[in-house]
Protein backbone atom coordinates (compact mmCIF):
# COMPACT_ATOMS: atom_id res chain seq x y z
CA UNK A 1 0.00 0.00 0.00
CA UNK A 2 0.87 3.68 -0.22
CA UNK A 3 0.92 5.98 2.48
CA UNK A 4 1.42 9.22 2.62
CA UNK A 5 2.88 11.25 5.69
CA UNK A 6 2.31 14.99 6.81
CA UNK A 7 5.21 15.81 8.51
CA UNK A 8 5.67 18.85 9.90
CA UNK A 9 9.31 20.65 10.71
CA UNK A 10 8.92 22.56 14.60
CA UNK A 11 11.16 24.30 16.73
CA UNK A 12 12.46 22.22 19.49
CA UNK A 13 10.46 22.49 21.87
CA UNK A 14 13.15 20.74 24.29
CA UNK A 15 15.14 23.71 23.22
CA UNK A 16 12.97 26.01 24.52
CA UNK A 17 14.15 29.22 22.23
CA UNK A 18 10.75 29.65 20.72
CA UNK A 19 10.16 33.37 20.19
CA UNK A 20 7.80 35.67 17.61
CA UNK A 21 9.28 37.66 15.29
CA UNK A 22 8.50 41.53 14.61
CA UNK A 23 5.75 40.85 12.49
CA UNK A 24 3.99 38.18 15.18
CA UNK A 25 4.65 35.29 13.44
CA UNK A 26 6.92 32.42 14.50
CA UNK A 27 10.52 32.87 14.06
CA UNK A 28 11.77 29.78 12.38
CA UNK A 29 14.61 30.68 12.48
CA UNK A 30 15.42 31.31 15.84
CA UNK A 31 15.30 27.72 17.64
CA UNK A 32 16.90 24.25 15.67
CA UNK A 33 13.67 22.53 13.86
CA UNK A 34 12.82 18.61 15.04
CA UNK A 35 10.05 16.29 13.19
CA UNK A 36 6.98 17.46 14.85
CA UNK A 37 6.59 14.49 17.62
CA UNK A 38 3.18 13.58 16.87
CA UNK A 39 3.60 13.44 12.95
CA UNK A 40 6.63 10.88 14.59
CA UNK A 41 3.37 8.55 15.29
CA UNK A 42 2.39 8.58 12.65
CA UNK A 43 5.13 8.02 10.83
CA UNK A 44 5.81 5.40 12.71
CA UNK A 45 2.06 3.68 11.66
CA UNK A 46 3.10 4.14 8.52
CA UNK A 47 6.27 2.17 8.50
CA UNK A 48 4.49 -0.56 10.36
CA UNK A 49 2.06 -0.85 8.27
CA UNK A 50 3.92 -0.85 4.88
CA UNK A 51 6.22 -3.33 7.02
CA UNK A 52 2.77 -5.55 7.33
CA UNK A 53 1.71 -5.15 4.11
CA UNK A 54 4.32 -4.06 1.74
CA UNK A 55 4.31 -0.70 0.24
CA UNK A 56 6.04 2.71 0.70
CA UNK A 57 5.99 5.89 2.57
CA UNK A 58 6.37 9.16 1.07
CA UNK A 59 6.59 11.98 3.48
CA UNK A 60 5.25 15.70 2.44
CA UNK A 61 6.30 18.84 4.40
CA UNK A 62 5.22 22.34 3.77
CA UNK A 63 8.49 24.15 4.91
CA UNK A 64 10.93 27.00 4.65
CA UNK A 65 14.09 26.34 2.15
CA UNK A 66 15.95 24.38 4.85
CA UNK A 67 12.83 21.90 5.38
CA UNK A 68 14.83 19.04 4.29
CA UNK A 69 17.21 18.96 6.95
CA UNK A 70 14.43 17.57 9.43
CA UNK A 71 12.76 15.94 6.24
CA UNK A 72 16.04 13.52 6.45
CA UNK A 73 15.58 12.93 10.16
CA UNK A 74 11.95 10.67 8.65
CA UNK A 75 13.75 9.42 5.95
CA UNK A 76 16.04 8.05 8.04
CA UNK A 77 13.37 6.40 10.09
CA UNK A 78 12.47 4.87 7.51
CA UNK A 79 10.44 6.83 4.96
CA UNK A 80 11.10 6.11 1.24
CA UNK A 81 11.21 9.22 -0.39
CA UNK A 82 10.21 13.04 0.91
CA UNK A 83 8.09 16.06 -0.83
CA UNK A 84 9.00 19.47 -0.04
CA UNK A 85 6.68 22.14 -0.40
CA UNK A 86 8.67 25.53 -0.55
CA UNK A 87 7.52 28.84 -1.80
CA UNK A 88 8.46 32.19 -0.44
CA UNK A 89 4.75 33.54 -1.06
CA UNK A 90 3.88 30.85 1.80
CA UNK A 91 5.44 32.35 4.84
CA UNK A 92 3.45 33.75 6.68
CA UNK A 93 0.44 30.79 6.23
CA UNK A 94 -2.18 30.34 8.31
CA UNK A 95 -4.72 27.47 8.95
CA UNK A 96 -6.36 27.89 5.40
CA UNK A 97 -3.59 28.24 3.56
CA UNK A 98 -1.82 25.26 4.94
CA UNK A 99 -4.87 23.07 4.45
CA UNK A 100 -5.41 24.00 0.77
CA UNK A 101 -1.42 23.75 -0.38
CA UNK A 102 -0.90 19.94 1.68
CA UNK A 103 -4.27 19.56 -0.30
CA UNK A 104 -3.16 20.52 -3.31
CA UNK A 105 0.15 18.46 -2.96
CA UNK A 106 -1.38 15.75 -2.35
CA UNK A 107 -3.57 16.02 -5.68
CA UNK A 108 -0.87 14.58 -7.70
CA UNK A 109 -0.22 11.47 -5.66
CA UNK A 110 -1.35 8.06 -5.29
CA UNK A 111 -1.75 6.67 -1.95
CA UNK A 112 -4.27 4.48 0.03
CA UNK A 113 -3.70 6.18 3.25
CA UNK A 114 -2.45 10.03 4.32
CA UNK A 115 -1.59 10.30 7.67
CA UNK A 116 -1.45 12.68 10.17
CA UNK A 117 -0.02 13.78 13.77
CA UNK A 118 -3.19 15.30 15.97
CA UNK A 119 -1.40 18.67 16.64
CA UNK A 120 1.74 20.30 15.89
CA UNK A 121 3.72 21.77 19.23
CA UNK A 122 3.99 25.17 17.59
CA UNK A 123 0.53 25.80 16.76
CA UNK A 124 -1.35 23.38 18.41
CA UNK A 125 -4.53 23.89 17.08
CA UNK A 126 -5.03 20.17 15.55
CA UNK A 127 -7.56 21.71 12.73
CA UNK A 128 -5.40 20.95 9.27
CA UNK A 129 -5.85 17.15 8.94
CA UNK A 130 -9.54 17.84 8.87
CA UNK A 131 -9.23 20.60 6.11
CA UNK A 132 -7.52 18.77 4.17
CA UNK A 133 -10.04 15.85 4.37
CA UNK A 134 -12.50 18.19 3.54
CA UNK A 135 -10.96 19.67 0.28
CA UNK A 136 -10.05 16.29 -1.12
CA UNK A 137 -13.15 14.65 0.27
CA UNK A 138 -11.54 12.14 1.71
CA UNK A 139 -13.00 9.71 4.37
CA UNK A 140 -11.75 11.27 7.86
CA UNK A 141 -10.84 9.35 10.71
CA UNK A 142 -9.37 11.26 13.47
CA UNK A 143 -7.50 10.45 17.19
CA UNK A 144 -6.47 6.81 15.59
CA UNK A 145 -5.09 4.48 18.75
CA UNK A 146 -5.20 1.74 15.73
CA UNK A 147 -5.09 1.45 12.37
CA UNK A 148 -6.23 -1.54 10.03
CA UNK A 149 -6.76 -1.97 6.89
CA UNK A 150 -7.86 -4.10 4.44
CA UNK A 151 -5.97 -3.84 1.78
CA UNK A 152 -8.03 -6.74 -0.85
CA UNK A 153 -11.24 -4.78 0.54
CA UNK A 154 -10.07 -1.13 -0.28
CA UNK A 155 -11.18 -0.46 3.59
CA UNK A 156 -9.58 0.83 6.94
CA UNK A 157 -10.81 0.30 10.25
CA UNK A 158 -9.57 3.11 13.29
CA UNK A 159 -10.05 3.14 16.99
CA UNK A 160 -10.87 6.51 17.63
CA UNK A 161 -9.87 7.28 21.03
CA UNK A 162 -13.74 8.83 22.44
CA UNK A 163 -14.15 10.16 26.21
CA UNK A 164 -15.53 7.04 27.34
CA UNK A 165 -13.13 4.43 25.51
CA UNK A 166 -13.31 4.18 21.79
CA UNK A 167 -15.17 4.04 18.20
CA UNK A 168 -14.32 1.57 15.65
CA UNK A 169 -14.74 3.32 12.54
CA UNK A 170 -14.46 2.16 9.10
CA UNK A 171 -14.47 3.90 5.88
CA UNK A 172 -12.99 2.69 2.25
CA UNK A 173 -9.67 4.08 1.13
CA UNK A 174 -7.82 6.28 -0.06
CA UNK A 175 -8.92 7.67 3.55
CA UNK A 176 -7.45 10.17 5.76
CA UNK A 177 -6.12 9.19 9.61
CA UNK A 178 -5.04 11.33 12.16
CA UNK A 179 -2.49 9.86 14.36
CA UNK A 180 -1.88 9.92 18.12
CA UNK A 181 0.72 8.27 20.67
CA UNK A 182 -1.58 5.75 21.66
CA UNK A 183 -0.35 4.02 18.06
CA UNK A 184 2.86 3.40 20.06
CA UNK A 185 6.96 4.53 20.44
CA UNK A 186 8.59 5.99 16.99
CA UNK A 187 11.68 4.41 16.41
CA UNK A 188 15.22 5.71 16.28
CA UNK A 189 16.59 5.51 13.37
CA UNK A 190 19.54 3.18 12.85
CA UNK A 191 22.76 4.33 11.73
CA UNK A 192 21.90 2.03 8.30
CA UNK A 193 18.96 4.45 8.04
CA UNK A 194 20.58 7.25 8.53
CA UNK A 195 23.39 6.39 5.70
CA UNK A 196 20.41 5.34 3.57
CA UNK A 197 18.69 8.88 4.08
CA UNK A 198 21.43 10.76 2.82
CA UNK A 199 20.23 9.55 -1.07
CA UNK A 200 16.62 9.45 -0.90
CA UNK A 201 15.29 11.78 -3.08
CA UNK A 202 13.34 14.80 -1.94
CA UNK A 203 11.46 16.71 -4.14
CA UNK A 204 11.03 20.49 -3.76
CA UNK A 205 7.89 21.99 -5.46
CA UNK A 206 7.08 25.42 -5.73
CA UNK A 207 3.21 26.46 -5.76
CA UNK A 208 3.43 26.71 -9.59
CA UNK A 209 4.36 22.91 -9.37
CA UNK A 210 0.83 21.71 -7.48
CA UNK A 211 -1.02 24.33 -9.76
CA UNK A 212 -1.80 27.05 -6.32
CA UNK A 213 -1.79 30.62 -6.98
CA UNK A 214 0.74 32.56 -4.99
CA UNK A 215 -1.84 35.07 -4.56
CA UNK A 216 -3.84 32.95 -2.63
CA UNK A 217 -2.02 31.50 0.02
CA UNK A 218 0.49 32.86 2.55
CA UNK A 219 1.15 35.91 4.88
CA UNK A 220 -0.62 38.36 2.82
CA UNK A 221 -3.94 36.64 2.36
CA UNK A 222 -3.77 35.55 6.21
CA UNK A 223 -6.87 35.08 8.34
CA UNK A 224 -5.79 36.10 11.57
CA UNK A 225 -3.08 38.27 13.00
CA UNK A 226 -1.28 38.33 16.22
CA UNK A 227 -2.18 41.93 17.80
CA UNK A 228 0.24 41.53 20.66
CA UNK A 229 2.04 39.52 22.89
CA UNK A 230 2.73 39.25 27.02
CA UNK A 231 4.46 36.97 29.14
CA UNK A 232 2.18 35.19 32.29
CA UNK A 233 3.13 36.88 35.29
CA UNK A 234 5.72 35.61 36.99
CA UNK A 235 4.31 32.57 39.30
CA UNK A 236 5.10 33.43 43.00
CA UNK A 237 8.60 32.10 44.84
CA UNK A 238 8.39 28.03 45.38
CA UNK A 239 7.28 27.11 48.77
CA UNK A 240 9.81 24.39 49.89
CA UNK A 241 8.70 21.69 52.81
CA UNK A 242 11.17 19.72 53.66
CA UNK A 243 9.96 17.78 56.82
CA UNK A 244 8.68 14.51 57.99
CA UNK A 245 5.91 13.19 55.88
CA UNK A 246 3.13 14.02 58.69
CA UNK A 247 3.76 17.42 58.92
CA UNK A 248 4.43 17.84 55.48
CA UNK A 249 0.93 16.06 54.38
CA UNK A 250 -0.57 18.42 56.90
CA UNK A 251 0.76 22.03 55.05
CA UNK A 252 0.11 20.87 51.97
CA UNK A 253 -3.63 20.80 52.69
CA UNK A 254 -3.55 23.99 54.87
CA UNK A 255 -2.18 25.51 51.93
CA UNK A 256 -4.50 24.03 49.28
CA UNK A 257 -7.33 25.45 52.21
CA UNK A 258 -5.85 28.45 52.00
CA UNK A 259 -6.49 28.74 48.35
CA UNK A 260 -9.90 27.47 49.15
CA UNK A 261 -9.45 24.29 47.02
CA UNK A 262 -10.42 21.63 49.27
CA UNK B 1 -27.29 39.13 10.05
CA UNK B 2 -24.19 39.48 11.99
CA UNK B 3 -23.83 37.38 14.79
CA UNK B 4 -21.81 34.90 16.79
CA UNK B 5 -22.97 30.82 16.55
CA UNK B 6 -22.10 28.56 19.39
CA UNK B 7 -21.39 24.53 18.17
CA UNK B 8 -23.07 22.29 20.70
CA UNK B 9 -21.37 18.73 20.94
CA UNK B 10 -23.54 16.06 21.79
CA UNK B 11 -22.37 13.44 24.56
CA UNK B 12 -22.84 9.69 23.65
CA UNK B 13 -25.83 9.41 25.59
CA UNK B 14 -27.45 12.02 23.97
CA UNK B 15 -26.99 15.58 25.93
CA UNK B 16 -24.86 18.29 26.05
CA UNK B 17 -20.97 18.02 26.43
CA UNK B 18 -19.56 20.38 29.04
CA UNK B 19 -17.48 22.06 26.79
CA UNK B 20 -19.90 23.56 25.15
CA UNK B 21 -21.94 24.72 28.19
CA UNK B 22 -18.92 26.81 28.49
CA UNK B 23 -18.50 27.82 25.19
CA UNK B 24 -21.72 29.05 25.46
CA UNK B 25 -21.44 31.03 28.62
CA UNK B 26 -18.35 32.70 27.05
CA UNK B 27 -19.96 33.52 23.27
CA UNK B 28 -23.02 34.61 24.79
CA UNK B 29 -20.91 37.01 27.54
CA UNK B 30 -19.04 38.33 24.08
CA UNK B 31 -22.41 39.34 22.20
CA UNK B 32 -23.44 41.20 25.21
CA UNK B 33 -20.59 42.83 25.16
CA UNK B 34 -20.87 43.68 21.68
CA UNK B 35 -24.37 43.42 20.91
CA UNK B 36 -24.54 40.91 18.86
CA UNK B 37 -27.00 37.86 18.26
CA UNK B 38 -25.75 34.27 19.28
CA UNK B 39 -27.04 30.96 18.50
CA UNK B 40 -26.52 27.40 19.22
CA UNK B 41 -26.66 24.58 16.67
CA UNK B 42 -26.97 21.56 17.66
CA UNK B 43 -26.48 18.38 14.35
CA UNK B 44 -27.21 15.28 15.69
CA UNK B 45 -29.61 12.41 14.70
CA UNK B 46 -31.49 13.48 17.99
CA UNK B 47 -30.87 16.84 18.86
CA UNK B 48 -33.68 17.54 21.37
CA UNK B 49 -31.74 17.08 24.88
CA UNK B 50 -28.49 18.63 23.77
CA UNK B 51 -30.25 21.63 22.09
CA UNK B 52 -32.87 21.95 24.71
CA UNK B 53 -29.73 22.50 27.47
CA UNK B 54 -27.61 24.47 24.81
CA UNK B 55 -31.04 26.83 25.19
CA UNK B 56 -30.45 27.12 28.85
CA UNK B 57 -27.51 29.14 27.97
CA UNK B 58 -28.52 30.64 24.67
CA UNK B 59 -31.45 32.80 23.53
CA UNK B 60 -31.84 30.81 20.20
CA UNK B 61 -30.85 27.03 19.25
CA UNK B 62 -31.06 25.36 15.87
CA UNK B 63 -32.03 21.87 16.12
CA UNK B 64 -30.78 19.96 12.97
CA UNK B 65 -31.61 16.29 12.81
CA UNK B 66 -29.37 14.74 10.80
CA UNK B 67 -30.23 10.89 10.60
CA UNK B 68 -26.34 9.79 9.47
CA UNK B 69 -24.92 11.25 12.16
CA UNK B 70 -26.56 8.13 14.53
CA UNK B 71 -23.78 5.78 13.12
CA UNK B 72 -21.56 7.85 11.24
CA UNK B 73 -18.23 9.85 12.32
CA UNK B 74 -20.08 12.90 14.05
CA UNK B 75 -17.53 16.09 12.69
CA UNK B 76 -17.68 15.84 9.23
CA UNK B 77 -21.05 15.26 8.79
CA UNK B 78 -21.60 18.25 11.17
CA UNK B 79 -18.98 20.66 9.49
CA UNK B 80 -21.05 19.88 6.24
CA UNK B 81 -24.30 20.77 7.88
CA UNK B 82 -23.64 24.20 8.97
CA UNK B 83 -22.01 25.40 6.46
CA UNK B 84 -25.35 24.72 4.76
CA UNK B 85 -26.77 26.89 7.69
CA UNK B 86 -24.57 29.75 7.24
CA UNK B 87 -25.66 32.27 5.09
CA UNK B 88 -22.65 33.09 2.00
CA UNK B 89 -22.30 36.69 2.57
CA UNK B 90 -23.10 36.28 6.61
CA UNK B 91 -20.67 38.37 9.15
CA UNK B 92 -20.14 35.61 11.91
CA UNK B 93 -17.88 34.04 14.21
CA UNK B 94 -18.19 30.42 15.35
CA UNK B 95 -17.36 29.09 18.91
CA UNK B 96 -16.91 25.54 19.76
CA UNK B 97 -14.76 23.18 21.93
CA UNK B 98 -10.97 22.94 21.11
CA UNK B 99 -11.30 18.99 22.13
CA UNK B 100 -11.09 16.40 19.51
CA UNK B 101 -14.51 16.80 18.11
CA UNK B 102 -14.34 20.65 18.30
CA UNK B 103 -10.64 20.66 16.04
CA UNK B 104 -12.26 18.21 14.03
CA UNK B 105 -15.39 20.06 13.04
CA UNK B 106 -13.78 23.52 13.28
CA UNK B 107 -10.38 22.62 10.45
CA UNK B 108 -13.29 21.01 8.20
CA UNK B 109 -15.68 24.04 8.62
CA UNK B 110 -12.39 26.10 7.82
CA UNK B 111 -12.03 24.35 4.99
CA UNK B 112 -15.45 24.88 3.37
CA UNK B 113 -16.16 28.45 4.06
CA UNK B 114 -12.29 29.76 3.91
CA UNK B 115 -12.68 31.29 7.39
CA UNK B 116 -9.75 31.54 9.37
CA UNK B 117 -9.32 29.77 12.86
CA UNK B 118 -8.25 30.92 16.50
CA UNK B 119 -7.36 27.94 18.34
CA UNK B 120 -6.99 27.11 22.02
CA UNK B 121 -8.91 30.05 23.19
CA UNK B 122 -7.89 30.88 27.23
CA UNK B 123 -9.64 34.71 27.35
CA UNK B 124 -11.90 36.69 24.51
CA UNK B 125 -12.40 40.31 24.29
CA UNK B 126 -14.64 42.03 21.90
CA UNK B 127 -12.94 44.86 19.78
CA UNK B 128 -12.99 45.89 15.37
CA UNK B 129 -16.43 44.23 15.20
CA UNK B 130 -15.01 41.47 15.98
CA UNK B 131 -13.16 39.02 18.86
CA UNK B 132 -9.85 39.04 20.02
CA UNK B 133 -8.69 35.77 21.61
CA UNK B 134 -5.85 35.31 24.21
CA UNK B 135 -4.04 31.91 23.39
CA UNK B 136 -0.75 30.62 25.29
CA UNK B 137 1.98 29.33 22.63
CA UNK B 138 5.47 28.15 23.61
CA UNK B 139 4.47 25.82 26.41
CA UNK B 140 3.17 28.90 28.31
CA UNK B 141 5.80 31.37 28.06
CA UNK B 142 3.71 33.51 25.97
CA UNK B 143 0.11 34.57 25.91
CA UNK B 144 -0.74 36.24 22.27
CA UNK B 145 -3.70 38.15 21.43
CA UNK B 146 -4.81 38.24 18.06
CA UNK B 147 -8.02 38.95 15.75
CA UNK B 148 -9.46 38.33 12.33
CA UNK B 149 -8.56 39.89 9.03
CA UNK B 150 -12.09 39.10 7.91
CA UNK B 151 -15.43 39.83 9.85
CA UNK B 152 -15.49 36.02 9.71
CA UNK B 153 -14.29 33.39 11.33
CA UNK B 154 -13.60 30.46 14.16
CA UNK B 155 -12.96 29.90 17.62
CA UNK B 156 -12.08 26.69 19.33
CA UNK B 157 -11.86 27.59 23.12
CA UNK B 158 -10.24 25.28 26.27
CA UNK B 159 -12.22 23.75 29.01
CA UNK B 160 -12.13 25.84 31.99
CA UNK B 161 -11.42 29.33 30.55
CA UNK B 162 -15.18 30.54 31.94
CA UNK B 163 -17.68 28.63 34.55
CA UNK B 164 -20.74 28.13 32.75
CA UNK B 165 -23.73 30.12 33.77
CA UNK B 166 -27.24 29.45 32.23
CA UNK B 167 -28.88 32.60 31.15
CA UNK B 168 -31.45 34.25 33.18
CA UNK B 169 -34.28 33.01 30.34
CA UNK B 170 -34.22 29.76 28.66
CA UNK B 171 -34.07 30.73 24.53
CA UNK B 172 -36.01 29.02 21.83
CA UNK B 173 -35.29 25.50 20.09
CA UNK B 174 -35.56 25.66 16.23
CA UNK B 175 -36.06 22.58 14.31
CA UNK B 176 -34.29 22.32 11.00
CA UNK B 177 -34.48 20.29 8.20
CA UNK B 178 -31.02 19.17 6.66
CA UNK B 179 -31.30 20.51 2.46
CA UNK B 180 -29.52 18.69 0.41
CA UNK B 181 -27.27 15.78 0.39
CA UNK B 182 -23.86 15.42 2.70
CA UNK B 183 -21.30 16.40 0.12
CA UNK B 184 -18.37 15.18 2.13
CA UNK B 185 -17.78 10.98 2.89
CA UNK B 186 -19.37 9.81 5.53
CA UNK B 187 -17.15 7.32 8.30
CA UNK B 188 -19.22 4.52 9.45
CA UNK B 189 -19.08 4.08 12.97
CA UNK B 190 -19.12 -0.08 13.34
CA UNK B 191 -18.71 0.05 17.39
CA UNK B 192 -19.09 2.27 20.10
CA UNK B 193 -16.92 0.96 22.85
CA UNK B 194 -17.26 1.90 26.25
CA UNK B 195 -13.98 0.74 28.66
CA UNK B 196 -15.23 -0.12 31.98
CA UNK B 197 -12.09 1.55 33.22
CA UNK B 198 -12.61 5.10 31.65
CA UNK B 199 -11.87 7.06 34.18
CA UNK B 200 -12.86 11.03 34.50
CA UNK B 201 -11.68 13.19 31.77
CA UNK B 202 -8.50 15.10 32.93
CA UNK B 203 -9.81 18.10 30.61
CA UNK B 204 -12.49 19.18 32.50
CA UNK B 205 -11.35 18.20 35.87
CA UNK B 206 -11.16 20.96 38.38
CA UNK B 207 -8.35 19.33 40.06
CA UNK B 208 -5.52 16.60 38.86
CA UNK B 209 -3.31 14.31 40.52
CA UNK B 210 -0.38 13.56 38.24
CA UNK B 211 1.89 10.59 38.57
CA UNK B 212 5.10 9.90 36.54
CA UNK B 213 7.92 7.71 36.57
CA UNK B 214 8.57 8.57 40.54
CA UNK B 215 5.33 6.22 40.66
CA UNK B 216 7.02 3.41 39.82
CA UNK B 217 4.63 1.02 38.35
CA UNK B 218 0.41 0.37 38.27
CA UNK B 219 0.24 -0.46 41.88
CA UNK B 220 1.90 3.59 42.64
CA UNK B 221 -1.10 4.63 40.55
CA UNK B 222 -3.34 2.67 43.51
CA UNK B 223 -2.26 5.41 45.70
CA UNK B 224 -2.18 8.45 43.01
CA UNK B 225 -5.86 7.22 42.23
CA UNK B 226 -6.65 7.17 46.03
CA UNK B 227 -5.73 10.53 46.71
CA UNK B 228 -7.49 11.82 43.04
CA UNK B 229 -10.57 10.19 44.53
CA UNK B 230 -9.81 12.00 47.99
CA UNK B 231 -9.23 15.33 46.56
CA UNK B 232 -12.40 14.70 44.30
CA UNK B 233 -10.06 15.19 41.14
CA UNK B 234 -8.89 13.32 38.11
CA UNK B 235 -5.92 11.30 37.30
CA UNK B 236 -3.37 12.48 34.92
CA UNK B 237 -0.06 10.62 34.11
CA UNK B 238 3.54 11.53 32.28
CA UNK B 239 4.35 10.17 28.64
CA UNK B 240 6.75 7.77 30.73
CA UNK B 241 4.12 6.58 33.34
CA UNK B 242 1.44 6.16 29.87
CA UNK B 243 4.69 4.21 27.74
CA UNK B 244 5.10 1.84 30.50
CA UNK B 245 1.54 0.32 30.50
CA UNK B 246 0.97 1.56 33.38
CA UNK B 247 -2.44 3.95 32.84
CA UNK B 248 -3.89 4.29 29.35
CA UNK B 249 -3.14 7.31 26.84
CA UNK B 250 -6.25 9.15 27.64
CA UNK B 251 -5.00 9.93 31.00
CA UNK B 252 -1.57 11.21 29.36
CA UNK B 253 -0.94 15.37 29.86
CA UNK B 254 1.91 17.30 27.85
CA UNK B 255 3.43 18.03 24.59
CA UNK B 256 1.75 14.46 22.87
CA UNK B 257 -1.22 14.18 25.43
CA UNK B 258 -3.42 16.95 26.68
CA UNK B 259 -3.36 20.08 27.65
CA UNK B 260 -5.11 21.10 31.17
CA UNK B 261 -6.08 24.01 33.06
CA UNK B 262 -7.10 22.75 36.42
CA UNK B 263 -7.55 24.83 39.55
CA UNK B 264 -5.05 22.46 41.28
CA UNK B 265 -2.33 20.32 39.54
CA UNK B 266 -0.52 17.72 42.27
CA UNK B 267 2.05 16.19 40.60
CA UNK B 268 3.38 13.05 42.32
CA UNK B 269 6.83 11.71 41.70
CA UNK B 270 7.13 13.75 38.18
CA UNK B 271 10.14 15.67 37.13
CA UNK B 272 8.53 17.83 35.02
CA UNK B 273 9.96 18.16 31.78
CA UNK B 274 9.39 20.63 29.46
CA UNK B 275 7.64 18.17 27.09
CA UNK B 276 4.98 17.61 30.18
CA UNK B 277 5.70 21.04 31.36
CA UNK B 278 3.91 22.40 28.51
CA UNK B 279 0.40 20.66 29.23
CA UNK B 280 0.11 21.84 33.11
CA UNK B 281 1.77 25.00 33.55
CA UNK B 282 -1.58 27.25 33.37
CA UNK B 283 -2.64 25.42 36.14
CA UNK B 284 -3.81 27.86 38.95
CA UNK B 285 -1.91 25.92 41.86
CA UNK B 286 0.83 23.58 41.22
CA UNK B 287 1.78 20.69 43.73
CA UNK B 288 4.87 18.41 43.69
CA UNK B 289 5.95 15.66 45.80
CA UNK B 290 9.36 14.65 44.82
CA UNK B 291 12.57 12.80 45.98
CA UNK B 292 15.04 15.51 43.86
CA UNK B 293 15.37 19.19 45.50
CA UNK B 294 16.70 19.84 41.73
CA UNK B 295 13.85 18.10 39.58
CA UNK B 296 12.70 20.78 36.80
CA UNK B 297 9.18 20.45 38.64
CA UNK B 298 10.57 22.57 42.12
CA UNK B 299 11.29 25.16 40.03
CA UNK B 300 7.24 26.31 38.24
CA UNK B 301 5.52 24.79 41.70
CA UNK B 302 4.15 26.52 44.02
CA UNK B 303 4.55 24.33 46.81
CA UNK B 304 7.16 21.44 46.87
CA UNK B 305 7.12 18.70 49.26
CA UNK B 306 10.85 16.78 49.21
CA UNK B 307 10.14 13.51 50.21
CA UNK B 308 9.50 9.98 49.10
CA UNK B 309 5.92 9.91 47.64
CA UNK B 310 4.93 6.91 49.49
CA UNK B 311 5.25 8.08 52.78
CA UNK B 312 4.39 11.82 51.80
CA UNK B 313 1.33 10.16 49.64
CA UNK B 314 -0.24 7.82 52.65
CA UNK B 315 0.05 10.90 54.74
CA UNK B 316 -2.10 13.24 52.58
CA UNK B 317 -4.45 10.91 52.44
CA UNK B 318 -4.99 10.72 56.15
CA UNK B 319 -4.81 14.34 56.51
CA UNK B 320 -7.33 14.99 53.69
CA UNK B 321 -9.74 12.01 55.03
CA UNK B 322 -9.67 13.66 58.22
CA UNK B 323 -11.11 16.65 57.17
CA UNK B 324 -14.32 17.99 58.68
CA UNK B 325 -16.91 16.73 55.83
CA UNK B 326 -15.01 14.60 53.72
CA UNK B 327 -16.39 10.92 52.69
Amino acid sequence: MQIVVLVKPVPDPAAGGERLGADGRLDRAATPAVVNANDEYALEAALKLVEAHGGEVTIVSMAPSNGPETMRKALAMGAHRGIHVTDDALAGSDHVSTARVLAAALKDLEYDLVLAGADTSDGLAGVVPAGVAALLRLPYLSYAAKIEPDTDAGRVRVRRISPTGYDVLEAPMPALVVCTQALGEPRYPSLKGIMAARSKEIAAKALSDIGVDAASVGGAVATTKVLGSTAPPPRAATRVVREPPDVAAREVVEFLAQRRIV
Amino acid sequence: MAGLWVIGEVTADGGLARISTEVATLARTLAKAADQDVTGIVVAADPKAAAAELATYLPRVLALTEPAAADHAWAMIAADRIAGVLEPDAKEFIFVGAGPDGRDVAGALSALTGWGILANTTAAAWADGGPTIDMSVFGGKLTTTSAFTDATGIVTVRPNVVTAEPAASAGSVEDVKPVGDLKQPVVSVVERVAEATAAAPIEEARIIVAGGRGVGGPDGFKLVEEIAEALGGAVGATRAAVDAGWIPYAQQIGQTGKIVKPQLYLALGISGAIQHKVGMQTAETVVAVNRDPDAPIAEFADLVVIGDLFEVGPALLTELRARPGSG
